[in-house]
């Protein structure tokens, strides 16, 4: 499991610009699968053939990144963030192009005050002198994620986007466990998340699914004088009970505790009125699909070094397993 | 003109009877399907159907403006905006105020009674009003209706160098761009759609969309560009004659790669000078399409336009020109393998 996680974790798939992601996922899932197809706004469904109910599991692709909007006369490149990036984080950061090349985020010098300090005023330093010589590497539009090695140490596993790349790596594996699972379940592996839900609303009203579980990160409240909340890394998956996106189908949320508690596994219920997931998008499709929100515990979100607990994602695969059985 | 025509037409959001009954005016022939939907786009397809793909350009009619909320007691009228305009270009301008076009203008204190911070603080839309020269409140309802749209009173001005001056060339260009292309055969079936409400959140355009079901979407706008003094090189987004626009990014979509490749290549195939929105501004159709049922391929391709929703909004004719061109160009060489899958 933590080969596969490092496998999709390392490759970049900012926000827009997610296809290395799909490809790898494509190879890493078809001999589990009956169809893989991609649809228009670049959403990877794979579709494992069944009778009964049709079964959605989505995971998101994207991470946060940036983009390029203007490249200077100097050589320097000046970005906008794609998704939610802190600007106390994005200094001084390494950032790399699908090309390969490497570049630093700088700021103007002349901001007085580190609070000050803002996007706007930063830059990508690509080590060109001209604007002539970084065009011939770097295009407006172009995006790059951030650098962040792969560490695992013991049950904790420390990288760049894991939101949500351990979201994809769970549905890879369960898609091994499932293969002959009787019912329908299309994997779903979305797009610009973090941009605001966006690949999943078009992959919601196309797949039409009879339920559907999202499978992401969320920030627990164990570090240091963080935002009071009891969400601990390592304590076991989290059913979502509500975000500022969507609220957990109630049949759905009763099917799972009681999935949990019949087969003993940890898990953690988190009721906030913060952040979203795919499955706002998802719950308001067509009709309305029944939606579950499922997360693994995950500190520092949106950074290079996103962190989590290995055993909260095994525990993440025996529930889902469980409750798929059980539906 | 044409695009003269099309900008002193009324049409804020809501209120686009004018601007559309001016654009049927334009497109009236026997070659056209012209139907108007419950919302208010209008939809000009060619009657004659191709063994192709479908593709759906829009331009929103809307353009910015002001409701009247209230008539005062002293016969001035209360105001909100439509769409978002920047209040600094309220004070001291010209109106025509609903059905009868009732002329109105924003006042403000004179400059020899103002007091300290009044003097640099701008006003805001809340603490203005317009003056149609009543003096009371029984007078003024004679003429006017709270509801009741105020459009800008501007004139259209030609300038230097191909420029042109006028109100709501955010989108009356994308507007006239639509008529003229629609006069053009090519070997796609071209449904042109001409959208309502895009000024207060593309209201219009998902229910367009869902409509048509089109393979592909153009979206044709009128884009800011600051091209201005005062501005750094990064903070321009688009330059005059800098040629046609074209959106990789906005707040809320981001073009399809492969389309958006697709039309730079043939824009460079036939030396079409354009350029790329620089920076993350705005929003517009694209949003409600992109993202419409299954999901619908789109690329933005704007005109530049200087001082947008302002009475006084410059463009210049040769951007509009290359703009045609790029988008005739491309008309006639997508296919099913640029935009599937």
């Amino acid at each position: 499991m933590k080969e596969l996680i490092k496998k999709l974790t390392i490759l970049n798939g900012v926000s827009g610009n997610e296809n290395k992601i799909a490809k790898a996922i494509s190879e890493m899932i078809v001999s589990n699968v009956d169809e893989i197809k991609q649809d228009s706004m670049g959403n990877l469904i794979c579709v494992k053939k069944g009778n009964g109910k049709r079964i959605m599991l989505a995971a998101h692709m994207d991470e946060v990144g940036i983009i390029v909007t203007h490249i200077e006369e100097n050589g320097f490149l000046r970005f906008s963030a794609l998704g939610g990036i802190n600007h106390f984080y994005s200094l001084y950061q390494k950032v790399t192009f699908d090309n390969g090349i490497t570049g630093v985020i700088g700021y103007e010098e002349n901001i007085s005050e580190i609070k000050n300090i803002k996007l706007a005023n930063m830059y990508v330093d690509i080590g060109c002198k001209s604007y002539e010589e970084a065009i011939g590497k770097v295009k407006i539009g172009d995006s790059a994620a951030f650098t962040g090695d792969f560490v695992c140490d013991g049950n904790r596993i420390i990288s760049k986007a894991l939101d949500d790349r351990c979201g994809c790596a769970i549905l890879i594996e369960l898609s091994k466990r499932l293969k002959n699972c009787d019912k329908e379940i299309i994997y779903t592996f979305t797009t610009q998340e973090e941009l605001g839900l966006r690949g999943a609303k078009t992959a919601g009203y196309s797949i039409n699914p009879d339920v559907a579980f999202v499978l992401d990160v969320t920030a627990p409240g164990d570090t240091p004088k963080s935002k009071p909340s009891p969400i601990k890394c390592g304590a076991g998956p989290i059913i979502k009970i509500m975000d500022n996106a969507s609220i957990i189908n109630p049949k759905l949320k009763d099917l799972i505790i009681e999935t949990a508690e019949n087969e003993g596994i940890l898990y953690q219920l988190k009721v906030s009125n913060i952040g979203g997931t795919d499955a706002g998008a998802i719950s308001l499709s067509r009709d309305g699909i029944p939606t579950a929100s499922l997360a693994i515990p995950c500190r520092y979100l949106h950074s290079p070094v996103e962190t989590i607990d290995i055993q909260d994602v095994d525990n993440m695969i025996k529930l889902v397993e469980s409750v798929l059985n059980k539906i | 003109m044409l695009i003269k025509e099309l900008t002193l037409a009324e049409g804020i959001s809501g209120d686009e009877f004018d601007i559309r009954n001016k654009i049927k005016t334009e497109i009236n022939n026997n070659l056209f399907d012209v139907f108007t939907d419950s919302m208010g786009n209008l939809f000009a397809t060619k009657k004659e159907k191709k063994e192709s793909i479908n593709v759906m350009v829009t331009a929103h009619m809307d353009e910015v403006g002001l409701m009247i909320t209230l008539i005062n007691d002293n016969g001035t009228l209360k105001f909100k905006t439509i769409g978002s305009i920047d209040e600094r270009v309220l004070a001291s301008k010209r109106f025509f105020i609903g059905p009868q076009l009732i002329p109105g203008v924003i006042g403000t204190k004179p400059i020899h009674l103002l007091e300290g911070d009044e003097k640099k603080q701008p006003l805001k839309a809340k603490e203005l009003y317009i003056d149609i020269g009543c003096n009371s409140k029984e007078q003024a309802q004679q003429l006017v209706q709270p509801g009741d749209y105020a459009y800008f009173d501007t004139e259209f001005i030609e300038m230097e160098n191909q420029m042109i001056k006028s109100k709501a060339f955010d989108n009356r260009v994308g507007c006239s761009l639509i008529i003229d292309l629609l006069m053009e055969n090519y070997n796609i079936n071209l449904q042109a759609c001409f959208t309502a409400q895009e000024e207060i959140g593309s209201r219009g355009a998902g229910p367009a969309a869902r409509r048509i079901k089109p393979d592909c979407t153009i979206i044709l706008e009128g884009t800011t560009c600051c091209d201005v003094p005062h501005t750094e090189g990064h903070n321009i987004v688009a330059k005059i004659n800098g040629g046609p626009v074209i959106s990789i990014i906005d707040k809320a979509t981001i073009a399809n790669r492969k389309f958006f490749d697709f039309v730079t290549e043939i824009a460079k195939k036939n030396n079409i000078k354009y350029q790329i929105k620089e920076g993350i501004y705005g929003r517009n159709d694209s949003a409600p399409i992109q993202a419409s049922e299954n999901g619908i391929p789109t690329i933005v391709i704007s005109v530049p336009c200087r001082y947008i929703h302002s009475p006084s909004s410059v463009m210049s004719l040769n951007d509009y020109n290359e703009t045609a061109k790029l988008i005739k160009a491309l008309l006639n060489e997508l296919n099913y393998e640029i935009i599937g899958g």
